[in-house]
């Protein structure tokens, strides 16, 4: 083999162990700097919703709790949206409009997550207080079992309002990732389902989203990414409480990266900064459990539609 | 010759694609039951006339067509018409095989559903049906929960007629379906295009003038979006009428 080439595939080779050093530099310094905490805390730090600095008692379980739901709304509201948008710009949108509009959605993408945090509490949550909370609360707050999720004051600010502006952020990345495997779809294909009688909706949902499934999941996951890690925008709307008594969205609360934000910087060495380093270390641990959990629903996705012999 | 059993009548029909003059004053009718197919050179328009009969072109907002396109004697073109019914009636086999991304009883079911509400062992015989009728049975019968995308070219083009069959359409169009196979897999459709012959009518477009011979009833020579002569296939290929066509069947042009 020539030098030149040995260089460069030595050059190549160090780069791709490079990151892999580096993940596990950064998961050793978590567990190093969280180590206090866990050994002070041990399991019990994920069911507890303690967080007592002066007493130096930590529970992990509110902020874990206010990342996950959060996240879970964003997903449940930006998942069917980006879909309706992706098949509208691929569709049916005549061609005029397309690269406007997808160009405009994407652009959303580009707004800096401050900005976000700033229009959710400023403009968003007294609308939201004043308008959607309370309707939400007339309409389905009636409905038993769900109605709790409703119920409490409409503050505006809380766990469904960071849920919301964090739908909004995700929504150019999930969106553009479909729209960009939906239009690589071979138009002979759409036109066989077309061919057997389909409407645009059984076309879409019957052919061409199982065949970009490997694509679509890839994008929700892009964005479940963001909102799971999103710190600016949900610490400005999510109410930044550690005391969490009801199951309502109302209710304002914590997330992990909110907590990290707000407390890092007066924390005092020690217990206090080793359960922030823990949350962290849980986050951390929160979007391996994703991607692993993604891995398995694309196995799985793949057997149903038969083996590949 | 005089079709007298005409299932389809093109009757003044132009196409355009946005400005370009595509098909230009179409006029002809198709037998029932009968094999046509279109023969002609690389751009001509046979593609695009195979298309417009179950109106595929209307996804594609810069085309058009006007004239009359009649089907048992109703005219297609009008906007009344519910293309999702008429492709059900008309049903369409590519190029290259396009299975959908399901198993292969998925495949063919997926047509039905759309269509029927059938019983689990109702739709067990309709995919057996279609599966027969398209001679791929015996060789799937053991696998309908493997994906479609696991066959071969041809077994994958054969999965595809039958998934236009088990819809029971009146029609099937075949656009170029065996470009993209070997030969043994051809000479496969080609008998299956004869046999399906008897409960059909089977329009084919094909770049290969020996397939039209051997396969078709009638035949249509089109020439730059014109139909320069259409008759019955023995006739064509053996006493052309229009010098152009024996031209083009001759190879001395195309």
């Amino acid at each position: 083999m020539k030098f030149g080439d040995r260089l460069f595939g030595t050059l190549a080779k160090s780069f791709a162990w490079l990151t892999l050093i580096l993940l596990a530099g950064i998961i050793l310094a978590l567990v190093y700097a969280s180590w206090p905490s866990i050994q002070a805390f041990g399991i019990g730090f994920l069911f507890s919703d303690a967080w007592n600095p002066p007493m130096e008692d930590f529970g992990g379980l509110i902020p874990i709790y206010g990342t996950l739901v959060t996240s879970v709304i964003a997903l449940l509201i930006a998942v069917p949206v980006s879909f309706g948008i992706a098949l509208f710009l691929t569709e049916m949108a005549p061609a005029w409009l397309r690269r406007p509009l997808g160009t405009a959605i994407e652009l959303l993408a580009a707004i800096p997550s401050i900005v976000y945090g700033m229009w959710g509490l400023l403009v968003f949550a007294p609308i939201f207080a004043k308008y959607i909370q309370p309707g939400l609360q007339s309409s389905i707050g009636h409905v038993p079992v769900i109605g709790k999720l409703f119920a409490g004051a409409p503050l505006g600010i809380g766990l469904l309002a960071a849920g919301i502006i964090l739908a909004i952020m995700i929504i150019p990345y999930i969106a553009s990732v479909m729209r960009d495997v939906f239009e690589v779809t071979p138009p002979m294909l759409k036109e066989s389902a077309y061919g057997v009688g389909c409407t645009t909706w059984e076309v879409m949902w019957g052919v061409v989203l199982p065949y970009t499934k490997t694509g679509v999941i890839g994008g929700v996951m892009l964005g479940l990414g963001r909102a799971l890690g999103e710190t600016m925008a949900v610490t400005f709307v999510i109410g930044n409480t550690n005391f969490l008594d009801s199951a309502s969205l109302f209710a304002p609360g914590n997330s992990i990266t909110s907590a990290l934000a707000n407390e890092f910087a007066e924390a005092d060495p020690g217990l206090h900064t080793a359960a922030l380093m823990e949350l962290g270390l849980i986050l951390f641990m929160i979007t391996l459990v994703v991607l692993v959990v993604s891995k398995l629903l694309l196995n799985r996705l793949a057997k149903g539609e038969g083996t590949k012999s | 010759m005089e079709i007298t059993d005409a299932q389809i009548e093109f009757k003044d029909f132009n196409f355009y694609y946005g400005k370009f003059h595509a098909l230009k004053n179409i006029n002809f009718k198709m037998a029932r039951h009968k094999c046509t197919a279109f023969i002609g050179p690389s751009g001509c328009g046979k593609s695009t006339l195979l298309r417009t009969i179950n109106r595929m072109y209307d996804l594609y907002p810069e085309q058009r067509a006007d004239g009359q396109l009649l089907f048992d004697g109703r005219n297609l073109l009008g906007s009344e018409i519910d293309v999702s019914v008429l492709r059900a009636r008309i049903g369409m086999v590519f190029q290259k095989p396009t299975p959908f991304p399901m198993s292969i009883y998925d495949n063919i079911a997926f047509g039905v559903k759309l269509h029927e509400k059938l019983s689990n062992s109702e739709m067990d015989n309709r995919v057996e049906w279609a599966l027969r009728k398209a001679a791929l049975w015996d060789e799937v019968k053991d696998k309908l929960k493997q994906s479609g995308m696991s066959l071969s070219g041809g077994q994958q083009q054969r999965l595809c007629i039958a998934r236009g069959i088990a819809v029971k359409p009146e029609v099937i169009l075949l656009d170029e379906p065996t470009s993209a196979l070997d030969p043994i897999s051809t000479a496969r459709i080609e008998e299956l295009i004869d046999e399906l012959k008897e409960e059909f009518t089977i329009v084919i477009v094909t770049h290969n003038m020996q397939q039209a011979a051997r396969i078709s009833d009638y035949t249509a020579y089109m020439y730059l979006g014109e139909m320069v002569e259409f008759g019955v296939t023995d006739e064509l290929f053996v006493k052309p009428k229009k010098k152009e066509t024996e031209d083009y069947i001759t190879g001395r042009f195309g």
